[in-house]
């Protein structure tokens, strides 16, 4: 099976991220895969084992999501490919989805796309689903479980986790398929893929090498700021038993009126 | 002209998700500030029953498709459906509630339309005759003000950031049938089996959320079953402690969160994760049991409206977040907390 994954370079979950003079900034926090990224290429590489074939990861973005996509590496993806283009400067989802698209077209003949659940940066979600949007393929987003997949008859069964339970379907590929963290640990990267990683060199993909135009964004934002500092008083409740705990705290969360 | 806001309403079996009454009221408010009336338009199942609604809600118009090829909700279908009305009624913006359904039916419309979507916004105001969007980004460390330049501007609202209009009974109307955009033999997707979740509320829906943390794992006076080994009895403990957690989640109606160190650990099942790789919180009341407070766990839950904090570390980060505190045992106060909670509230 040909299968590609889309990852993307954002700053660790750990950063200390404030906006300073207009723009974000995470100081010298590290850029790392997105998190949710990280259970799309486990379960690229898990289905890879299964039914054979390769998975090549793919980012949009600067020089440095190179170092996202030789994680990818690491973990056991085939090929990697960085698409970068100055004219993608301050893309919004939509336009990265075109161009995503346009990417997943030039690698050519893939079965499934397979993304995270959303980025942790712009926190959109959306991105999965315009990608299969702008191929015309089906999206199968949110899905805990891949239960079957089949080459020959180019169909597949996955487990959806939806607000009011599972629900099965069943989708021809080729297909995008987005993933929520049921599907597996991601795994470290061996010491071989890191070596193997290490020596790669990742080759880039301009809107030129696309054959596109730098897609229209639409989605702007003007401004960014940190949120309105709160100011929590911490009242700390004690007592000599539990009970006596239990019951002033009780007295405090009611007298807030939240209940 | 006057300008047309439509609302899609996610509906499940007829039910209409309260957030849907949410969307339709700040659309409500959009279009008295902008001049305009609402449509609301209702998908699948039980659709004509849900657009009926939208009349008490406040909307002028209501639409609404039931066809054998939209009873099961697919993207797909419904996106072509949703764009179709929307470049029919040359509608001004497009708002969904921030529902798995809303938020992708949104997205692939946002395609459709030669738009963009911005998705799960918390404040919408009218700026220079235009729509400003605020979306938390960074898991709400980060507020960004966004604008659209595309039309129609699409949208998803997040749940219990906007208010829920008064229903009028006294309101009514006849929405009208609309037909499918699209052919069962051009759909690539085929629901086969649904597994509806165990009850209990839902963590995004929820007012009143109790959380547990590695703490829960800790109570030294339970002695596992035998034939266990460590990680088993680790996973039991936690279990135990978990239960404690759910009995206080009963009495108060609340959902039950938990940390990513407890679901890593195994003790429960993702679904509860709340934080920056789980879901983003903001009820009325969060109960923290066991939680240190890292930094991925307060970007979740850090806007609740009042947070209480049991924990055994005093030195715990959690509590500088936390309106009141408790330094002890979850073990001991949980139960007693649980009683009283009874007792006062009569349940």
């Amino acid at each position: 099976m040909k299968i590609v994954v889309c990852i993307k370079q954002v700053p660790d979950t750990a950063a200390r991220v404030v906006a300073e003079n207009g723009q974000v900034s995470w100081g010298d926090a590290p850029l790392v895969m997105n998190p949710w990224d990280e259970y799309a290429v486990e379960a690229a590489l898990q289905l890879k084992e299964a039914q054979g074939g390769d998975v090549t990861a793919i980012s949009v973005g600067g020089e440095s999501a190179k170092e996202a996509l030789k994680n990818a590496l690491a973990m056991g993806c085939s090929e990697a490919v960085l698409i970068s283009d100055p004219a993608l400067e301050g893309a919004d989802s939509q336009a990265v989805a075109k161009v995503l698209a346009a990417a997943i077209q030039k690698i050519g003949d893939v079965d499934l796309a397979f993304f995270g659940k959303q980025a942790i940066d712009g926190d959109m979600g959306v991105t999965h689903v315009q990608t299969a949007r702008v191929l015309d393929w089906p999206a199968l987003t949110s899905v805990s479980t891949i239960q079957s997949v089949d080459p020959g008859a180019k169909t597949l069964r996955v487990e959806r986790t939806m607000e009011e339970g599972r629900v099965v379907v069943e989708a021809r590929m080729p297909a995008v398929i987005s993933v929520l963290k049921d599907i597996g640990e991601p795994r470290y990267p061996s010491f071989m893929g890191i070596r193997k990683a290490s020596r790669a060199t990742i080759p880039v993909w301009t809107l030129a090498d696309l054959g596109i135009q730098a897609p229209q964004s639409h989605v702007t934002w003007p401004v960014v700021e940190n949120p309105p500092v709160r100011e929590v008083k911490t009242e700390m409740i004690t007592g000599d038993t539990p009970q006596e705990i239990a019951a002033k705290l009780v007295d405090k969360i009611l007298a807030e009126k939240v209940l | 002209m006057a300008n047309k806001f439509l609302v899609y309403l996610d509906q499940y079996k007829g039910k209409v998700l309260p957030v849907s009454w949410e969307t339709l009221g700040v659309a409500l408010r959009l279009a008295g500030e902008m001049g305009g009336e609402v449509a609301a338009l209702a998908v699948g199942a039980g659709a004509q029953e849900a657009a009926a609604q939208a009349f008490q809600y406040g909307a002028a118009e209501a639409f609404y498709a039931d066809d054998a090829s939209l009873s099961d909700y697919r993207p797909e279908a419904y996106s072509a459906l949703v764009s179709r009305v929307a470049r029919d009624q040359q509608v001004e913006a497009l708002l969904f509630p921030t529902t798995t359904r809303g938020r992708e039916t949104a997205a692939m419309c946002a395609i459709d339309l030669e738009s963009s979507v911005m998705p799960d916004v918390i404040d919408l105001q009218v700026q220079d005759g235009k729509i400003v969007a605020t979306r938390p980004v960074y898991a709400g460390k980060i507020i960004a003000r966004t604008v659209s330049d595309a039309r129609p501007v699409v949208i998803t609202t997040r749940g219990r950031a906007f208010e829920q209009p008064q229903a009028d009974p006294a309101r009514s109307g006849t929405p009208q049938a609309v037909e499918p955009a699209v052919g069962e033999s051009s759909l690539a997707t085929k629901v086969v089996d649904y597994a509806p979740a165990e009850g209990g509320v839902t963590l995004t829906d929820a007012a009143v959320i109790v959380s547990g943390g590695r703490g829960v794992a800790n109570n030294p006076n339970l002695t596992p079953p035998n034939g266990m080994d460590e990680k088993q009895a680790e996973i039991w403990r936690a279990q135990q402690g978990f239960k404690l957690v759910s009995d206080l989640a009963q009495v108060l109606n609340a959902a039950v969160g938990a940390s990513r160190a407890a679901v890593d650990a195994g003790y429960i099942p993702y679904q509860h994760q709340v934080g920056q790789t789980g879901k983003v919180v903001s009820p009325d009341l969060y109960i923290a049991c066991g939680i240190s407070g890292a930094i991925q766990h307060l970007a979740g839950m850090r806007t609740s409206k009042v947070i209480v904090a049991i924990n055994k570390d005093p030195e715990a980060p959690i509590f500088k977040y936390a309106r009141f505190g408790v330094v002890g045992d979850l073990h001991e106060i949980l139960p007693a907390l649980t009683e009283e909670f009874r007792k006062r509230l009569g349940r």
